[in-house]
């Protein structure tokens, strides 16, 4: 860990006047900058605590949405009473999750701002564009289990590695930020990016901008979701595919569908024209695959990962299955429902 | 925007730069301490090196394994990833303050009875976490026992033993 | 009056050493609190082979704090003869040695050591160590390495290692055999990934004498190496290892961060602690990497008429690390035709080493899977199948055993797991969605035992101490010591102190091989009964001299704190009366046991081992090929059991183990940079709380007095040994899929 000046600001105005230089991090939890910070890839000149700073509630707000602070942390989130009620998939993404001591620790915008897991970005070591602009990609070619079958360019091959991403990816969240030139407010979609030519970037924020709060749409889709995680081992350990499903039902067919993937890019994974199949459907394994397929369309393993492409459309059909008989996958019981 | 490697050339000039130690005050196991700690330190190792409570344990130092679970303001989380200086006011509990020799906590006693470790060296952040599972209060079944005492790595692999034993003291207390 | 209740050998105590460790008392490695010490903090190699061309260290010396770098550039001297790089477990070849010189012989070898006031300063620094390498061409994939695959000549070989002994005319038995069965297993690399990771704090006193906290299976092995390698010299050298957390192997060899904790405090003349990261506890050792290619012939009935195995497990390029992978499957089973063959693969690692049960954990657990599926070829149960072709002998040896009790065991296990109810076609039994499998497999390991010393110490105020330089690192030594002790000397474990740990204490050597219970346990047993011989002499003071005809301890019974003579409970004296009517404030005694000229002549003439049955039900999503092992019954036939709680815990630990191998670990090859990638405990993946089930263990009834003096054949690796196997085995009873490389991942289901 190098050495850096510590700031603890008590307001956002100061936060973000002493976190807009380039070589400035904020600090909220923890559980990924002071892991990368170890690990000499991340190697701020500058820490700015931002803990003590008020973004710690969850609020409704006017829309009928729910508004959860960036300082909230994760098991505060998933164990909101609102949250498990309204937005049940946010709940269970979270709960998919790490680890009880983790999700203690880790906040809401942390999570959001959190980096790969990539063998390869987190090792000095070894080459990576993502780290080090330039250097190479060591991934490609290398050894790419956990790596993207989707989005992914011929700089970076890395995936986003949070769970509560794809759930709010699904539910279409939007994300409060605040910076240098005032507030503004980020669609999910937007926020996340694919590596292309620029792989250092995981987001669209901008020099100094700090997440205030993440807003949870009106739309929670609570009686017919779920969160599926498909892993190495059956607990504390990151997704190889994941799923978060919201559907809307009427009379028997799929009104409103939302999809989105985990482990698979270098965002959480969602397309429009993979949802709208399913509109007007029964629900059953036929327009499952349809949309699974059209999720994953143009999908590329990378050799050791190809089996992503197999196990995500089975889990994309498994998952709309769970969501639409309303048998959410628990966090608990490991048999997959 | 994510944070951009700073290569090692424009490091170097760090090296020469003095140390600023910033005036922290935690709370551990009870007792008040008024501390100046370089802010690269972590929790973890300020307890180990500076504060000679190695019951804390250093198992992987990156939040894989659980080693360094403590309770912070009741709440557990992992040691290592928590720089000391941004808990300042925190009250901090290890496994020095659940219980002593002749003063053991349930949980240990629970422990040694149903041997739940082996080596030992995951024990403290295990029993810490367990401490933290009975705070949260969600868990009650041995399934969700095994779950969310999934955060500490053992080994040894006493993970039967453990659950029986965080199981009996959760059961003794819903008793009481 | 009724003789008093024995306490001591079969008693489930609790761990003596319990108290310390669940209060966080318990010390390891790096928690001695040393005056004025440094720490030191390794930089690594960044290349997998060739040679340091320079090292820049301005930077890093301009940090604050920092003290000294020492590199390969100003080390102290260290032994130039490999033979002066001592190590009870020796491996044939050129050890390695830490700076000893500019050559890159694998990734993230320790290159060298900033040394500084604080860890934080010195692991800044050490990231501002630039070093310039030449590389030159490596391999590290194992299939490319069995181009270079040899078998060391007699001479060159680990002493360790058996060969293979034929019999009969396999070849032809197989081509003729009714029943074939030919496939190639593999098992990838693991690492021992003990929670603790490796470090060594020196206490440098200043007067020639260094105390050493190392984290090693064997206090006096760490020792023998500090004393020779770097000239310090056996008076002035002292390791302590009196708590380890964990070891299963990786800790049997003192490993680097020895030689560069010893070289930085012998350079500053100071105390210095070096601990590993993690990701460098992937930098040393690992089980081996392991092809076999196994044939089996069985006649119509199923009998086996031809066991053919062929293995490769790999090595560095330094060092000829060698197993026993084709002899298990050799030996288990009654075959008259039977012929193996082993060979070793080099490549650009640091050499493979032993993890818990080396060589039966890869041979005998591939094994079993193809004997399970010669069972289904056969249309035979796999119970049955084992049992059809079960020998009472070791048949590669053709030795009888000591004793097994592998049928009791079956039978038992089957009995609790409720085998009888298992349908026998394959995807046959299903809840819900998951498919359910009942697999089975059969364990093989040795039962050891190893010269070994303790000593006794009664004190006037009735405490006994016993102490060996053994270790305990999570086996329960110390309990076991104890244990012995009270059963001998008829002691409450209260009023005993076992001591261990500790390189001044009567030698022991390293804890593995699953000697360390029966081994520690009757040379305390010895220095016990001298203790006893010495009380029954004092005991002739006593007034009335109750024991006058009493010639040997043989005749008298110890419990509850009195000598008792035997069928007379009314003739008894107290320990402490009979020291204080010989006049006596104490009394020592230090014992070694060894086999002796009836157990030389037992271990020429008998084999000697522990079995055990595994049975496993694995629950399998039958779309997305999710695993779930819901249950495990493990029947173990091990001689005595000294203590069956701590016993129970060392099984379950085994079993945990074996499902991490039969699904999780794996450590994964960048084939491209020469490196392990997966280095970490994130993605390294041992089993977690949430993968683990139930486990139940059963101990059979196996007495055996001839295998060890107690009785004992000890614990620490027939838990492992074929889980996977059984786990593979449910995997297939519940899916019809039968992958024959370990672990068995998602992926390879789904392609299957």
């Amino acid at each position: 860990m190098i050495r850096f000046d510590y700031t603890r600001p008590g307001d956002i105005d100061a936060a973000i006047r002493s976190g807009t230089p380039v070589d400035a991090a904020y600090l909220a939890g923890g559980t990924n900058l002071v892991d990368l910070m170890k690990e000499n890839v991340a190697r701020p000149l500058k820490v700015v605590d931002i803990n003590r700073l008020p973004l710690t509630g969850i609020t409704e707000l006017g829309d009928g949405g729910l508004r959860l602070g960036a300082l909230v942390t994760n098991s505060q989130t998933a164990y909101n009473e609102q949250v498990q009620r309204r937005y049940p998939v946010v709940a269970s993404a979270i709960l998919a999750g790490a680890s009880p001591q983790l999700r203690n620790a880790a906040t809401n915008g942390g999570n959001i701002n959190q980096r790969t897991r990539c063998y390869y970005f987190y090792d000095t070591d070894t080459p990576c564009n993502k780290r080090q602009p330039g250097q190479g990609c060591g991934a490609i070619g290398g050894f790419t289990r956990i790596h993207a079958i989707l989005g992914a360019s011929e700089q970076c091959i890395a995936t986003h590695p949070s769970d509560l991403c794809v759930a709010l990816a699904a539910l279409e969240a939007k994300v409060q930020v605040t910076g240098p030139d005032g507030d503004r407010e980020i669609a999910f979609a937007e926020y996340h990016r694919l590596p292309g030519d620029e792989p250092w970037a995981d987001n669209t924020l901008r020099p100094g901008e700090l997440v205030t709060a993440i807003d949870l749409p009106p739309k929670g889709f609570a009686t017919n979701y779920t969160y599926l995680k498909l892993r190495d081992r059956r607990s504390y350990a990151f997704a190889l595919v994941s799923i978060a499903v919201g559907l809307r039902l009427e009379e028997g067919k799929i009104a409103e569908a939302r999809i989105a993937m985990g482990g698979v890019a270098h965002k959480p994974w969602r397309r429009r024209e993979a949802e709208e199949l399913l509109v007007e459907r029964e629900p059953g394994h036929a327009s499952f695959d349809e949309a699974a397929r059209a999720l994953l369309a143009g999908a590329v393993g990378q050799g050791a990962n190809d089996f992503k492409i197999e196990l995500g459309r089975r889990g994309i059909i498994r998952a709309l299955a769970q969501a639409a008989a309303g048998t959410p996958q628990s966090q608990t019981d490991k048999r997959i429902a | 925007m994510s944070q951009v490697f700073t290569p090692n050339s424009e490091l170097q000039h760090l090296a020469g730069q003095p140390i600023a130690e910033i005036a922290t005050t935690l709370t551990i196991n009870g007792v008040e301490r008024q501390l100046v700690i370089e802010p690269w330190t972590t929790l973890l190792d300020l307890l180990r090196d500076k504060l000679d409570l190695i019951g804390t344990k250093k198992g992987c130092d990156h939040g894989q394994c659980g080693a360094c679970t403590v309770l912070i303001d009741g709440t557990r989380v992992n040691a290592c990833l928590k720089l000391a200086v941004t808990l300042d006011g925190c009250e901090i509990t290890t496994i020095e303050g659940l219980g002593q020799d002749g003063n053991l906590h349930p949980l240990q006693a629970a422990f040694i009875e149903h041997d739940a470790f082996q080596c030992g060296y995951c024990t403290p952040g295990q029993i810490c976490s367990a401490q933290g599972l009975i705070n949260e209060g969600r868990a009650r079944t041995r399934l969700e026992v095994r779950e969310q005492m999934s955060g500490n790595i053992c080994r040894c692999g006493a993970y039967t033993n453990i659950a029986d034993a965080v199981l009996e003291v959760l059961e003794s207390m819903e008793r009481a | 009056m009724n003789a008093p209740q024995k306490v001591g050998i079969g008693t489930p105590l609790s761990r003596v050493d319990g108290v310390a460790k669940v209060t966080g008392t318990a010390k390891y490695a790096a928690e001695y609190r040393v005056p004025d010490m440094l720490y030191g903090v390794t930089v690594v190699s960044a290349i997998a082979k060739g040679r340091i061309v320079t090292l820049n260290e301005e930077a890093a010396r301009a940090v604050p704090g920092v003290i000294d770098i020492i590199s390969h550039l100003n080390r102290p001297k260290h032994a130039w003869f490999n033979r002066s790089w001592k190590d009870e477990l020796k491996i044939p070849g050129e050890p390695f040695k830490a700076f000893h010189d500019d050559r890159i012989q694998f990734a993230a070898q320790p290159i060298a050591v900033v040394v500084a006031k604080t860890f934080e300063a010195a692991r800044f620094a050490a990231t501002l160590v630039d070093v310039k390498y030449e590389t030159e061409p490596h391999n590290i994939d194992f299939e490319t390495s069995l181009a270079e695959k040899f078998m060391p000549g007699v001479g060159h070989r680990r002493n360790t290692y058996h060969p293979p002994k034929d019999h009969g005319d396999a070849e032809r038995a197989f081509g003729e055999a009714p029943l074939q069965h030919a496939a190639e297993y593999h098992l990838a690399v693991e690492h021992q990934m003990q929670m603790e990771m490796h470090a060594s704090t020196v206490h440098w006193h200043g007067d020639g004498t260094v105390t050493i906290y190392d984290k090693v299976q064997g206090s006096q092995t760490s020792k023998e190496l500090v004393a020779s390698a770097f000239g310090l010299g056996e008076k002035n050298v002292r390791v302590v290892n009196a708590f380890v957390g964990g070891g299963f192997g990786g800790a049997l060899r003192p490993q680097w961060q020895l030689h560069v904790a010893t070289m930085a405090a012998i350079h500053l003349q100071r105390s210095v602690r070096v601990v590993m990261t993690r990701s460098q506890m992937f930098s040393h050792a690992h089980r081996p990497e392991c092809t076999y290619q196994i044939r089996l012939g069985a006649a119509a009935d199923g009998k086996l008429v031809a066991v053919l195995g062929d293995a490769t497990t790999s090595t560095s390029r330094f060092e000829s690390n060698m197993e026993d992978i084709v002899t298990w499957g050799m030996m288990n089973y009654a075959c008259s035709n039977i012929q193996g063959s082993y060979a070793i693969a080099p490549r650009d690692t640091y050499t493979s080493a032993d993890m818990r049960a080396p060589g039966a954990a890869t041979g005998m657990t591939l094994f079993e899977i193809a004997i399970d599926e010669l069972a289904y070829k056969a249309g035979a149960d796999p119970l049955a199948f084992r049992l059809l072709n079960y020998s009472d002998i070791d048949n590669m040896n053709r030795k009888p055993f000591t004793s097994k009790a592998l049928r009791e065991a079956c039978h038992e296990g089957a009995e609790r797991f409720g085998w009888a109810k298992r349908s026998p076609e394959p995807r046959s039994m299903k809840e819900g969605r998951e498919l359910i499998g009942w697999g089975v497999a059969t364990g093989l390991w040795e039962a050891n035992f190893m010269k070994t010393s303790a000593s006794a110490k009664l004190s006037a105020d009735g405490h006994l101490e016993v102490a060996s330089a053994a270790s305990d690192i999570g086996t329960g030594t110390y309990t076991v010591m104890v244990q012995v002790a009270a059963d001998t000397l008829g002691l409450l474990p209260e009023s005993i102190t076992a001591r261990l740990g500790d390189s001044d204490l009567p030698t022991a050597p390293v804890e593995g091989g699953s000697w360390g219970a029966a081994s520690t346990g009757a040379a305390v047993q010895l220095a016990c009964q001298t203790i006893a011989k010495k009380l029954l002499k004092a005991a002739g003071g006593v007034e009335g001299r109750p024991f006058h005809d009493v010639s040997s301890i043989d005749e008298l019974e110890f419990a509850g704190g009195y000598m008792i003579r035997r069928g007379d409970p009314t003739r008894r004296v107290g320990l402490l009366d009979a020291m204080r009517a010989g006049g006596l404030d104490v009394i020592e005694a230090q014992e070694t046991a060894s086999p002796g000229i009836g157990g030389m002549i037992s271990l020429a003439t008998k084999a000697r081992n522990t079995h055990s049955a595994v049975f496993v039900e694995a629950r399998v999503d039958e779309e997305l090929d999710q695993v779930r092992i819901t249950r495990v019954v493990i029947a173990v036939a091990a001689g005595r059991i000294i203590n069956p709680k701590t016993a129970r815990s060392q099984i379950l630990g085994g079993v945990v183990m074996g499902i991490g191998m039969a699904l999780h670990e794996e450590t994964a090859p960048d084939k491209t940079l020469g490196k392990w990638i997966n280095h970490s405990f994130g993605e390294y993946h041992v089993p977690a709380h949430a993968d683990i089930e139930d486990i139940e263990v059963i101990f059979v009834d196996e007495p055996d007095p001839e295998v060890t003096p107690l009785g004992v054949k000890g614990l620490g690796e027939i838990g492992i040994v074929s889980v996977a196997a059984a786990v593979v085995n449910a995997i297939y009873h519940a899916t019809g899929k039968r992958v024959r490389s370990l672990p068995v991942t998602v992926d390879k289901l789904l392609a299957v």
